[in-house]
């Protein structure tokens, strides 16, 4: 079973089990993601001011690894500025869906495992790209196919 | 005069795939049947030997190999006849699948659907079986009825009558549930559409490689099924409809192989069953589904139900062993299928626990989002038994999520 907890390192089954920011944000930009393959579904809330993010959080059900990234990648955005934050996905999908090398991206290291199971990037990239969206004010719902 | 049992050693045998390893070493046990079965040496086989000693296209060349590929083609047909207990080779029309077959019945049946009238189909049914039932209804005001099924997943019968109505033109129902398992008494329930002079069209797809079909006994008046799900190849499927049904239902693709003349003022088509079948068709698939037959017909249909419920019942006492483990799908009457959800434990990470461990199940929906939501669940973990499974394979199954349990409720 070493294999298993290479996949699912302590990190993310803690974050699977206990999401930080799990929480509707009042008044904030939001964004729903679904993965219709496993029907994952989740809401991005993000506060802005101009540049900066200044808060983030999410709500909804889905697997431990869609779960833990989301609930990282809340805890890795704020006070991180827009550009910050578009270049920490590009670098966060870089390590889990193309296989690269993870550069300066933090905790967020713990779901390289996931690239070798191509069936399970979507569940890592769910709430990125809600988040995305949520940022573009994109009126379309984010699916993952 | 009682079957001797199954010898699963020497059929495993046959299944090349079966001795591999997945995931770096571990031995391969396939409990993805449901969704797709593995093929016996004797399926690849015709396809290898049609492609290198027999190849060219069907009903077309006058020349030695058109007129083989041509009987090789049509051989299956002849054996689908006794297979499903068809009238005549006219009543089996190929298709690309049960997908294809049920849109062919679906497309047809608009110059008989009025708006108000309505299609019945039950809770459990596919996607396959509901999306082309709902564009039909679309496309001509009928109504979509639902007959509500029971928490073990059985179809309330009672319901499902009081459904019926003079307005219910079409009763689709699947034979047994790909999700759940569930067996349904669909000849009761054709019983029941014919009273009210609806048609029936049966969803065989998870039937065929667990049980004997006998489309009379069965009472319905299409029914339609995969290859793949049968031991034989992709891309092709079948569609059985009584010869009467089937001459009312214009043709679905229009092309080559289904015409008798064409002029740019007017085409007449030829009849069943190539007025039905457009274009070159699955050619190698449908030999491979002939050797399928030929295979299953040789293990005995028998045979393989009594191994399949004796595993599902030994599958069923493990599984209820397991703590947080619930069942989705305990129907009296079931297909070797243990659908199942387990408390603080994702589906779709259980999946991927048991991959590690080489066991192969399916995880998520299963093509029938509405059965899903009617359990209240998003996913389900699902083990599906076929013929070459055995009690090692569903100990595997157990130790797997027993293992898998440990890490994700640490």
């Amino acid at each position: 079973m070493s294999d298993l907890r290479e996949l699912y390192q302590e990190m993310i089954l803690d974050h699977g089990k206990r999401p930080r920011n799990f929480r509707a944000l009042d008044g904030a930009e939001c964004a729903e993601g679904h993965n219709p393959l496993c029907g994952d579904r989740i809401t991005v809330f993000v506060r802005t001011d101009g540049e900066k993010i200044v808060d983030v959080s999410f709500q909804g059900s889905g697997c431990a690894i869609s779960t833990a990234s989301a609930s990282m990648m809340t805890e890795a955005l704020r006070d991180k500025t827009l550009g910050e934050a578009r270049e920490l996905f590009r670098r966060f999908h870089e390590l889990v869906a193309a296989g690269g090398e993870a550069i300066e991206i933090g905790k967020l290291e713990v779901f390289k495992g996931v690239g070798e199971f191509p069936m399970r990037v979507k569940c890592a990239t769910l709430a990125w790209h809600t988040l995305r969206a949520a940022l573009e004010q994109d009126d379309s719902s984010v699916t993952t196919e | 005069m009682p079957v001797a049992g199954l010898d699963v050693t020497r059929l495993r045998a046959d299944f090349p795939v079966l001795a591999r390893t997945v995931r770096g070493g571990e031995p391969l046990v396939y409990l993805d049947n449901a969704a797709s079965t593995q093929k016996p040496q004797a399926v690849i086989d015709s396809i290898t030997r049609f492609y290198s000693e027999r190849y060219s296209n069907v009903h077309r060349g006058v020349h030695e190999l058109s007129e083989l590929a041509t009987g090789d083609y049509e051989e299956t047909r002849k054996k689908l006849v006794p297979f499903l207990g068809a009238s005549s080779i006219e009543e089996i029309i190929f298709t690309h699948g049960t997908t294809e077959a049920v849109n062919l019945v679906a497309r047809g049946m608009d110059a008989r659907f009025k708006p108000g009238d309505e299609v019945l189909l039950s809770e459990m049914e596919h996607h396959s079986n509901i999306v082309p039932w709902q564009m039909l209804c679309e496309r001509t005001g009928a109504v979509l009825r639902v007959a509500p099924i029971d928490d073990d997943g059985d179809i309330l019968l009672d319901k499902l009558e009081a459904l019926l109505g003079p307005r219910t033109r079409m009763v689709v129902v699947s034979h047994t549930s790909n999700a759940l398992g569930t067996r349904n008494p669909v000849e009761r329930i054709a019983e029941m559409a014919h009273v009210h002079g609806a048609l029936v069209l049966l969803d065989g797809a998870q039937a065929a490689p667990h049980e004997a079909i006998d489309v009379n006994a069965l009472g319905c008046d299409f029914l339609v099924l995969s290859g793949h799900k049968m031991y034989g190849p992709t891309g092709v499927g079948v569609l059985w409809g009584r010869r009467e049904e089937l001459e009312q239902l214009p043709p679905f693709l229009g092309g080559g192989d289904m015409i008798e003349t064409v002029t740019f003022e007017k085409t007449t088509y030829r009849g069943l069953p190539q007025r039905l079948e457009a274009g070159t068709p699955g050619i190698a698939g449908v030999i491979g589904l002939g050797a399928a037959i030929d295979y299953l017909n040789a293990v005995g249909m028998e045979r393989i139900a009594a191994h399949e419920h004796e595993l599902l019942e030994y599958g069923t006492d493990r599984l209820r062993r397991i703590p947080g483990l619930r069942l989705i799908g305990t129907a009296k009457r079931k297909a070797s299928i243990l659908s199942f959800v387990l408390d603080e434990v994702h589906a779709h990470d259980m999946g991927t626990a048991l991959d590690l461990t080489g066991v192969a199940v399916r995880a998520g929906h299963h093509c029938a989002q509405p059965l899903m939501q009617r359990f209240g669940v998003v996913a389900t973990v699902r083990a599906s038994i076929g013929m070459y499974n055995t009690r090692e394979d569903l100990d595997r199954l157990y130790d797997g999520i027993v293992k898998g349990i440990e890490v994700f409720r640490g």
